[in-house]
């Protein structure tokens, strides 16, 4: 017995250790961040999303600088936070959300940075500096903007959608994919009743919440996802979810069917930007990889391969010539308004704004609520 | 057994110290703890909230390890009855799909019992859908209003996360089971057919309570895993039925960061895994007597 026990258990152990290893995408050289062999050999840890980048652009500046990157993703801005907290992800360079790098600024945790070993920032729009997560543009590089919209499936639905109550409606109980993110589901919530997505006021919150919580026990919604968007919308097993514009794109790639809306009661945009961990151990690295990130040709490079519209003006202007060029085929500029929003539809749209403390353990016990 | 702790026990037991011991006592401590590091008990007090989902988990464990339990010791039993060969070659099979990432094994399930998956494809082309519809509308109370599925609902119902438990951990009930049964001493059961017992008998008899210690085994393996699985009820059940497994994680890795329910969350959890498993060995090993079925 003791025998089996143990053969079994090892066998369990094994597995448990192929499980804990996918979080990690992309980890082939050295442990992050040492530098044992006491060469002069430099390392940038870098911590991003999935799907967030091309990762030619990581060769190629391994091959620039002789720096080596350790890139790694969390799913996302809360457990990015998690990461950061617990101490288990030692990174250098991070790519969180507008919000949470308010919060993370409040608590001390990132680094100014030396802009004068950041050129390239020069070639950020201004549109995207002095946002209200860093007033005083002291900590942060934009890498992307976007906007949070509603794709659905036309050959499953019939009407057009024009409204969050899209995500609410039992019409289309059990077809429904609602984002796995309390602050981005609750936005969903709070702009269908009229609220502002920033509002702080308890009342209105919960009134969010009981929305979203009939809508579930109405059988409304297949799942709560993040990633797992992709594969059931492009494979059409769900006709409405809550995502990304830069990932409609991608999605529509593998399915031309779906079509992508900013809701009229508006939604938010959001700006991605790169900023150094105080404890940051390499952070020359650090900033050279910003440098190298916030570059025209890497802006174009990503805008190419994840869809999302680069914060650099240069690149923004110069994409549908690129694009061109690239397949040599017109970019289509439906297409291009929906990654990069016209100025008209960002009027309708709301930057998220780091809420104090209490609204979000609120948030935090609402959403577990949901769970349960 | 009072031997002296031997040499080469020393690497083990400095690994037990350092990844089960200490992880243990540091979730004890957190378990305690409020934010800013007082001792505290409103961790615990918090916990009436999710009886649900402790209910809701230690359910499918169950039903998982009970299904298990049910395919696996047949196979097993079967399997220890042939040739050499057919033992070898099905026991790769058993393991072959433990070669693979559980995560990739759970994937590839989604895409299995999606609306749109390969299985309700397949009903779809052999016409199941359109027959269950012609039925469902003749018996419909209101035949005219009945409206047609175009799909059978697989994927995000406890179903499909059994079947996920299922999958993922039938290994772990068939390997211990087939293991004691395959070095019971043949003699016995030439001895118990000597003294007359029909198959029947011989099975219930000497069999079934020789195998025990395996099967008690095997129950072990699959339902921790199963008490505490995160992924697949994420993949397969939808994540709108929160298990036991999802709640921790969404302590630490979620929206909700709080590190000090998720422990107390998980030490309520050992804790009533330790009480299941000491019940059910003391079960065990009056096996002779408790075996009068």
């Amino acid at each position: 017995m003791k025998k089996v026990t143990a053969l079994t258990l090892a066998c369990l152990i094994a597995a448990s250790l192929l499980l804990s290893g996918c979080s990690v995408r992309r980890d082939d050289t050295t442990a992050a961040g040492t530098n044992s062999s006491g060469s002069t050999k430099r390392v940038v840890n870098v911590c991003s999303w999935g799907e967030y980048i091309d990762e030619d652009l990581i060769d190629r500046f391994e091959e620039e600088t002789g720096i080596t990157v350790n890139y790694q993703t969390a799913e996302s801005n809360e457990a990015l936070y998690s990461l950061l907290k617990t101490g288990a992800g030692d990174y250098d360079v991070i790519v969180p959300s507008d919000y949470m790098i308010a919060r993370l600024i409040s608590e001390d945790m990132l680094a100014e940075l030396n802009y004068d070993n950041i050129p390239n920032y020069a070639l950020i729009d201004e549109q995207y500096k002095g946002l209200n997560f860093d007033p005083d543009n002291k900590y942060t590089v934009p890498y992307t903007w976007g906007t949070l919209g509603i794709i659905y499936n036309t050959s499953m639905v019939d009407e057009e959608i024009t409204s969050w109550d899209a995500m609410f409606d039992s019409k289309y109980a059990g077809s429904v994919l609602m984002i796995r993110n309390s602050r981005d589901a609750l936005a969903a919530a709070l702009l269908d009743l009229g609220y502002s997505l920033n509002t702080t006021d308890e009342e209105e919150i919960r009134q969010a919440y009981a929305l979203l919580s009939d809508a579930k026990s109405k059988g409304v919604y297949q799942g709560f996802v993040m990633d797992e968007v992709f594969q059931k919308m492009e494979g059409g097993n769900a006709a409405i979810a809550m995502y990304y514009a830069g990932d409609y794109l991608t999605m529509l790639e593998n399915n031309e069917d779906l079509a992508f809306v900013i809701p009229e009661e508006g939604s938010n945009w959001f700006v991605d930007a790169m900023c150094v961990l105080k404890n940051a151990q390499h952070k020359e690295e650090a900033e050279a990889w910003i440098n190298f990130i916030a570059s025209t040709e890497a802006n174009l490079a990503n805008m190419d391969y994840i869809w999302y519209a680069s914060p650099n003006a240069e690149a923004l202007a110069e994409y549908p010539a690129y694009y061109e060029e690239t397949y040599g085929e017109e970019l289509d500029m439906g297409l291009y308004e929906i990654m990069a929003a016209p100025q008209e539809v960002l009027d309708r749209c709301e930057i998220y704004e780091n809420l104090p403390a209490p609204v979000l353990t609120l948030y935090n016990d609402l959403w577990t609520e949901l769970g349960i | 057994m009072k031997h002296k702790l031997s040499r080469f026990a020393i690497p083990y037991v400095v690994w037990m110290a350092l990844f089960v011991v200490a992880p243990i006592l540091l979730v004890v401590v957190y378990a305690f703890s409020s934010a800013n590091g007082g001792f505290t008990l409103a961790n615990f007090a918090r916990m009436r909230t999710y009886t649900v989902v402790f209910t809701r988990s230690f359910k499918l464990a169950i039903i998982a390890t009970a299904v298990c339990l049910l395919i696996g010791y047949p196979v097993s039993y079967m399997m220890s009855r042939e040739g050499e060969r057919f033992q070898r070659v099905a026991m790769v099979l058993i393991m072959l799909p433990m070669w693979m990432n559980f995560l990739l094994r759970t994937y590839s399930w989604m895409s299995i019992l999606e609306n749109n998956g390969l299985l309700n494809q397949f009903f779809q082309h052999i016409g199941l859908i359109s027959l269950y519809n012609q039925i469902a509308a003749r018996f419909a109370a209101d035949p005219a209003a009945y409206v047609p599925i175009t799909h059978f609902q697989m994927i995000g119902t406890p179903g499909a996360v059994v079947l996920g438990m299922v999958y993922n951990y039938l290994p772990f009930m068939i390997l211990p089971i087939y293991s004691v049964i395959i070095k019971l001493d043949a003699s016995l059961i030439e001895a118990a057919r000597d003294l007359g017992a029909s198959t029947v008998q011989v099975f219930r008899r000497v069999i079934l309570p020789l195998s025990l210690p395996g099967v008690l085994s095997g129950i072990t393996m699959v339902f921790v895993p199963s008490v505490s699985t995160f992924a697949i009820s994420k993949m397969l059940g939808g994540g709108t039925e929160m298990l036991l497994g999802d709640l921790i994680e969404q302590q630490f890795l979620g929206g909700a960061y709080n590190p000090q329910l998720g422990a107390a969350i998980s030490l309520v959890m050992m804790v009533i895994v330790v009480v299941c498993m000491v019940v059910m060995n003391r079960f065990g090993e009056g096996e002779e007597q408790a075996v009068m079925l």
